[in-house]
């Protein structure tokens, strides 16, 4: 292949975070290794093959290998980013490797984020409210094409949780959303800008505003945009607080149906 | 979890298929509990970028689609080794699940009305789409049909489609286990009632009692190692588990589907979206040599006839040398940057992530590639697992059997939500009219079997082989003899390397005995069923000397419907070494065996007549086990009626 012969060889360091709880023998410490590179060595590869080669005990996380299922989120010199499209030959000699701060350890670099994911869909109620049941002989209603594609854009986000991991205050306040459920609500504030926008979500401005407006959703959000830079689908993370906000402000100045609820 | 739970319906699998199904139940009020690997949304579902199909008629390109022209391009796809009825009942239904699911909230590509450009054939186009069709769900071109019908959202289809359907499953409450896994059923007498389960957090082992368990496990494409688009989570444990009940066929499973475009050295899949948009196949030199092997579809004919051009043009030298074999090349550059970068923007980022090769401007470097399992669970159209009872199959890990010997692109996406929502009304049916009456010493003792299997596997010790090197040697052997292009002499060898790696499994030793779910362990217990599903995979193929579908015998080219109109059905009985194979017609036969319009037309004749092949049917599925259907034989055909589809017929009468 045109670049098959890149820099094979370089000898790699591995510095990887090693915790078992599940063993009362285990102390947190970091272990390491060293392997040979190969061409187009992505960590998916380096980690499989010290698991085979040098450390069978080695716990981590990997389904698609291919940036499309969010499993493989890891610290990678101290960044946030997907494991299966790391190219070693794009970070520094030594790679050293801890799982994600946030999430409930499992073992090494293996954190819990379905659970995290799982309670964040309920709270945000990340589905569809809509009032009237599906009928299966109707067509389906339209939506103009310009809709679907930015609803999309929203839904892009594949739960990794490197921006989780990446924001200051889901490091130290357990029920923010995350930036992960403002996209649902960014993954939490995008999931919910994301239902927002979609004309089958009934849902009123009102019934976002528990969610959203409290301090562990947007406002307590302090806009440094660390989740921005981190999120490994690049969703545009910037505008969606700007919109929740946007759209809370507007909820907090129009007249109150809330007492109703 | 406790060591002991109950529950209505137990669900192996949160992917598609098993979401869906557990959907249908739960909605109805019973008790639902969902198994998976990984958390669900992770499951391989997501990875699908393609489409869905489902004869809406949307866009002027789908002008005149309507199921029968589905039916016909399904069957002509399975290269008759389908059963007609379910794909009958699968294509009356794909459009109401495809709305269904824009009621969930999956953002559908829509119609654009006024002048679209489209690349056809490789020609930009533009057409114009109607007013009247305006926001209404669109559709893109894939292999193998006659009609454009792939509704797709973007190029992430398969996530969409997952996330609504998960959200649904949030909606409805039901209880998840991720990071656990199903490692053996709890069966007797041919009743299953629920299965033994594995935490993957803390290893510790659990017992699920079910008044119906559904396996949804999806592919097992890992059998074929690297060489495969499946996620890494793809390793046939659904299967492997009702194989090991003794009394449960597996079908079909030499049919092997193989995509032609998957990304070099790594599998990951390109798109068939690619080449449906108009992405050209080039050899070494350069050369578009789809045109001259298939001047009619060029690049999109279907996938098995691709691939064999592709793995026969590479033979000859053709393809261009590496270091990790040779390849072809996929060419999108003519599609221009807006459409690369917005239409296919994740083959445009993995190009750039994992090759770094921009799609723009590179040529992207590929090959035939491992990518869906036709065969699976024997099941009956509930869904119903032939000789157990309560136990259903449904998504890529059963042999429902609406792709016979070749599915369709877009095809399975579609069935995994159709199957799920059908299966999973049969499942509600059943669960209503039976109560859970098991013993809980039935439940101990498969624990305490589970519980011996593991503990063997820690015990062992000395020089045995690494776990690791079974599978690595498994998975050379599928791909170099097992792959595209078989004969019967690779495939005897394949067979006895495999039996020879099956029973090195059980002096495999571990070398890590760390507590925990301990990876290790936990791919050690999954090992025997991988190599017995490819042993399977290997006999079944080595037996079929025929060449249908995506399973090609070049020592025997041509489709022989006078011996081979059959599905093959694998057990493997308790206590006994080999597996067993034995055949069945593959259901009623509506439309005739005929050329499929593609590919080379080389084949034998029916010897007897359609009517009497197809009074044989019903006793010799009840022969093998086939449960009885809540509604009988050939209920859902529409006899004929393929004959209205405007696209006059290509067949030739099978006198
Ligand atoms: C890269 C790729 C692209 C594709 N693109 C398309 C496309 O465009 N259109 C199309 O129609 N089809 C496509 N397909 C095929 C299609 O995606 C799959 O056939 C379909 O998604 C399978 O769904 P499923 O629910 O049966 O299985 P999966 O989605 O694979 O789910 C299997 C589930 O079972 C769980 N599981 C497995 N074993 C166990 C166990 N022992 N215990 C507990 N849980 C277990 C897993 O965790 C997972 O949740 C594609 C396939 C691939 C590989
Ligand atoms: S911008 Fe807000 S959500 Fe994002 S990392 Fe900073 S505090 Fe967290
Ligand atoms: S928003 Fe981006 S970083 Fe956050 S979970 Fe989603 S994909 Fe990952
Ligand atoms: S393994 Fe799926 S995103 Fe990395």
């Amino acid at each position: 292949m045109n670049k098959d012969s890149q820099k094979a060889g370089r000898r790699l360091r591995f510095e990887i975070f090693r915790y078992n709880p599940e063993d009362s023998m285990s102390r947190p410490h970091l272990d390491t290794f060293e392997l040979v590179e190969t061409p187009y060595m992505t960590l998916f590869l380096a980690l499989h093959r010290l698991r085979e080669e040098q450390d069978p005990s080695l716990q981590f996380d990997f389904a698609c290998r291919s940036a499309v299922c969010g499993s493989c989120g890891m610290l990678v010199n101290g960044r946030p980013r997907l494991a299966c499209r790391t190219l070693t030959r794009d970070i520094a000699q030594t790679i050293r490797l801890h799982p994600l701060p946030v999430f409930k350890l499992i073992g090494d670099l293996s954190v819990d984020t379905g659970t995290w994911f799982r309670a964040m869909a309920d709270r945000v109620e990340s589905w569809i409210h809509a009032k009237l049941p599906f009928d299966p002989t109707a067509q389906e209603a339209r939506m103009d094409d310009d809709l679907a594609a930015a609803i999309y854009e929203g839904e892009r986000c594949i739960e990794c949780g490197c921006c989780v991991a990446a924001c200051g205050v889901a490091n130290v306040r357990p029920n923010f959303v995350g930036p992960a459920g403002m996209n649902r609500i960014a993954a939490g504030m995008n999931r919910i800008a994301r239902f927002m926008l979609d004309p089958r979500d009934e849902r009123s401005g009102d019934e976002w505003f528990d969610v959203v407006s409290s301090d562990d959703g947007v406002f307590g959000c302090l806009g440094l945009m660390a989740c921005h830079d981190i999120c490994p689908k690049s969703l545009p993370l910037l505008e969606v607080y700007a919109f929740l906000r946007r759209k809370m402000l507007a909820a907090a100045l129009a007249p109150r149906s809330r007492a109703q609820l | 979890m406790n060591p002991l739970v109950t529950t209505d319906v137990l669900v192996i699998g949160g992917g598609l298929a098993g979401e869906r199904c557990a959907i249908e139940v739960a909605a109805k009020g019973h008790d639902v509990m969902l198994l998976s690997l990984v958390p669900p949304r992770r499951s391989h579902s997501c990875a699908a970028q393609g489409g869905m199909q489902a004869a809406l008629a949307n866009c002027a390109k789908a002008e005149g689609d309507n199921p029968n022209v589905h039916f016909l391009d399904t069957v002509r796809g399975s290269d008759w080794g389908a059963d007609q009825e379910v794909v009958r009942i699968f294509v009356d239904q794909a459009p109401s699940a495809v709305r269904e699911l824009a009621h969930f909230g999956v953002p559908w590509t829509r119609v654009r009305p006024g002048k679209n450009s489209y690349f056809i054939k490789g020609q930009r186009v533009e057409i114009e789409e109607p007013e009247n069709k305006a926001g209404l769900i669109m559709h893109r071109d894939f292999g193998g049909t006659a009609k454009w019908r792939a509704c797709y959202a973007a190029a992430g289809t398969g996530h969409a489609v997952l996330y609504a359907v998960d959200s649904e499953v949030v909606r409805l409450g039901i209880t998840v286990r991720d990071r656990t896994e199903a490692l053996a059923l709890i069966h007797e007498g041919g009743r299953c009632w629920g299965a033994v389960v594995r935490c993957l957090r803390s290893g510790r082992l659990a017992a699920v009692l079910a008044k119906a368990t559904v396996i949804a496990t999806g592919g097992y494409g890992r059998i074929y190692g690297q060489y495969t688009t499946n996620a890494v989570i793809n390793e046939g444990t659904g299967a492997a588990i009702a194989l090991d009940t003794g009394v449960v066929p597996l079908a079909n499973m030499e049919a092997v589907q193989f995509h032609p475009t998957g990304l070099m050295p790594s599998g990951i899949l390109v798109t068939e979206g690619c080449r449906g948009d108009g992405g050209y196949l080039l050899d070494k030199d350069l050369h578009r040599f789809m045109i001259d092997m298939e001047p009619q579809k060029q690049e999109l004919a279907s996938r098995d006839v691709v691939c064999r051009h592709m793995m026969q043009r590479m033979r000859e030298g053709k393809g261009v040398e590496t270091s990790y074999g040779p390849h072809l090349w996929l060419d999108l550059r003519h599609l221009g940057e807006q459409h690369i970068t917005t239409k296919l923007r994740e083959v445009h980022e993995i190009c750039l992530d994992f090759l770094g090769l921009n799609p723009v401007r590179d040529l992207i470097p590929v090959r035939p590639t491992q990518h869906y399992s036709m065969g699976g669970i024997r099941v009956n159209k509930d869904g119903h697992a032939y000789g157990m009872k309560g136990l259903f199959a449904v998504g890529e890990a059963s042999c429902w059997d609406m792709h016979g010997f070749n599915r369709l692109g877009g095809n399975s996406l579609a069935e995994t939500i159709v199957a799920g929502r059908i299966i999973g009304g049969r499942v509600t049916q059943f669960v209503g009219e039976n109560s859970l009456s098991v013993s809980t010493s039935l439940a101990a003792r498969s624990l305490a079997q589970a519980g011996q299997h593991i503990q063997g596997w820690l015990e062992r010790a000395g020089s045995g082989p690494s776990v690791y090197a079974i599978r690595d040697a498994i998975a050379e052997t599928m791909i170099a003899k097992v792959g595209i292009f078989r004969t019967g002499s690779e495939l005897e060898q394949a067979v006895d390397e495999l039996y020879t790696q099956l029973q090195l499994v059980d002096r495999a030793v571990l070398r890590s005995k760390v507590p925990g779910m301990n990876p290790e362990l936990t791919f050690a217990l999954r090992l025997r069923g991988f190599a017995r599903l490819a042993l399977v995979t290997a006999l079944g193929a080595l037996e079929r000397t025929e060449s249908r579908g995506a399973h090609y015998r070049s020592d025997h080219p041509a489709r022989d419907d006078a011996h081979w109109l059959r599905r093959t059905l694998a057990r493997w009985p308790q206590g006994v070494t080999k597996p067993m194979l034995s055949y069945e017609p593959v259901g009623l036969i509506d439309l005739p065996p005929g050329h499929r319009g593609y590919g080379k037309a080389e084949s034998i004749d029916m010897k007897e007549s359609i009517e009497d092949y197809n009074a044989t049917v019903d006793a010799a599925w009840r022969r093998e086990g086939a449960q009885e259907t809540i509604e009988s034989l050939g209920a859902r055909m529409h006899w004929g009626a393929w004959r209205e589809t405007q696209q006059p017929p290509q067949h030739k009468r099978a006198s």
